[in-house]
């Protein structure tokens, strides 16, 4: 399927495989963290046995510790097992703000790593698209990643979702580097196969500090 | 013996603080690296913690800088990730025996420690 849309099968791997890489190292802080804490448990259960008082409400806390971080790991397991699900079907239907909120939350380390913050204003309404959720997927984080490059001084990237009769509009905005930035746009060889498989437009404003990517609400229409 | 522990992630460095605390090492902790720069400012340690992979600016960065400013200082590092190029860019840094991947066992933690301070010290 990728190579029949012109889709570099290399580029798609190493998509997927950076956000898998992401995911696992999520994953791996979690358990990292409930590592600590069993062990803080095993350190007070040792001091108790050689006769020193143990506080239950700071078991309680340690518990309670563990307990955020294994859900925790269940939602970044449940994040990963709908972004491994977005291959199953060449198209299909899905409400854009849940794919946006996907994205954001696929994307939380690379944000964190640069300092930066990604917000989604969400309506209340559903905004269904039918397209192939894997190459959005693939093109939103394209963007994502030039956009948290030039967010400017305030660090945060603004995204939001729009409907029109026949298209969704989808806004990074506050980048405020876009004016300075040595290419106005994401690496054109990565995306330009993508906008051309989902049918999209990119639109630059570059004075309002903004790029527009315009797609279909239905790809096979 | 002082050390300082430098990782984002908060739960998981002030938890290894406490711990090695009721071992009797001192150590604070600190999630980003402006803050271990201010820290290694205004107080002495013996050995820096550093998470490779922190916000901002790299673990290798961060050692350079606190190098410059405290030139005794020690330095362990620890990763979540097992990539190649992480690892090479720490042990290079501090030597392979120096770079531990999360999560991290106490015990071999501070037998680093010692290592690296050429020291001996009881555990629990």
């Amino acid at each position: 399927m990728i190579a029949e849309q012109g889709i570099e099968y290399e580029s798609a791997l190493r998509f997927f495989g950076k956000m898998s890489a992401s995911v696992s190292h999520e994953i791996n802080n979690t358990l990292a963290i409930i590592n600590e804490n069993a062990g803080l448990l095993e350190d007070f259960a040792l001091m108790a046995d050689k006769g020193r008082a143990i506080d239950p409400a700071r078991l309680k806390t340690i518990a309670e510790k563990i307990l955020i971080q294994i859900h925790r790991a269940d939602s970044i397991i449940k994040n990963m097992n709908k972004f491994a699900h977005s291959v199953d079907e060449r198209v299909r239907s899905v409400d854009m703000n849940d794919l946006l909120q996907l994205m954001i939350e696929l994307s939380s380390r690379f944000a964190s790593m640069r300092g930066v913050t990604i917000e989604l204003k969400r309506p209340a309404e559903p905004l269904f698209i039918t397209t192939n959720i894997f190459f959005l997927e693939n093109l939103l984080w394209q963007f994502l990643d030039f956009a948290m490059d030039i967010t400017g001084q305030e660090k945060t990237v603004f995204l939001n979702a729009d409907i029109t009769e026949n298209h969704i509009l989808i806004r990074f905005s506050q980048l405020e580097g876009l004016k300075s930035a040595p290419r106005n746009t994401p690496s054109v060889t990565m995306t330009e196969g993508l906008l051309d498989a989902l049918k999209g437009k990119l639109t630059t404003n570059i004075e309002a500090g903004m790029i527009i990517l315009t797609l279909p609400k239905d790809i096979n229409r | 013996m002082r050390i300082l522990l430098v990782d984002d992630e908060e739960e998981l460095v002030s938890t290894l603080a406490e711990r090695l605390a009721i071992r009797g090492i001192n150590a604070d902790w600190v999630t980003s690296g402006d803050a271990a720069l201010k820290m290694v400012e205004s107080q002495h340690y013996d050995l820096a913690v550093l998470d490779i992979k922190i916000p901002i600016i790299s673990g290798v960065s961060l050692k350079k800088k606190i190098q410059a400013k405290r030139p005794g200082m020690k330095f362990i590092f620890m990763t979540g990730h097992g990539s190649e190029d992480d690892f090479m860019a720490g042990s290079k840094e501090t030597g392979p025996e120096f770079y531990l991947v999360k999560p991290v066992d106490i015990k071999t933690l501070i037998e680093k420690i010692n290592m690296a301070l050429n020291r001996r010290r009881d555990t629990l």
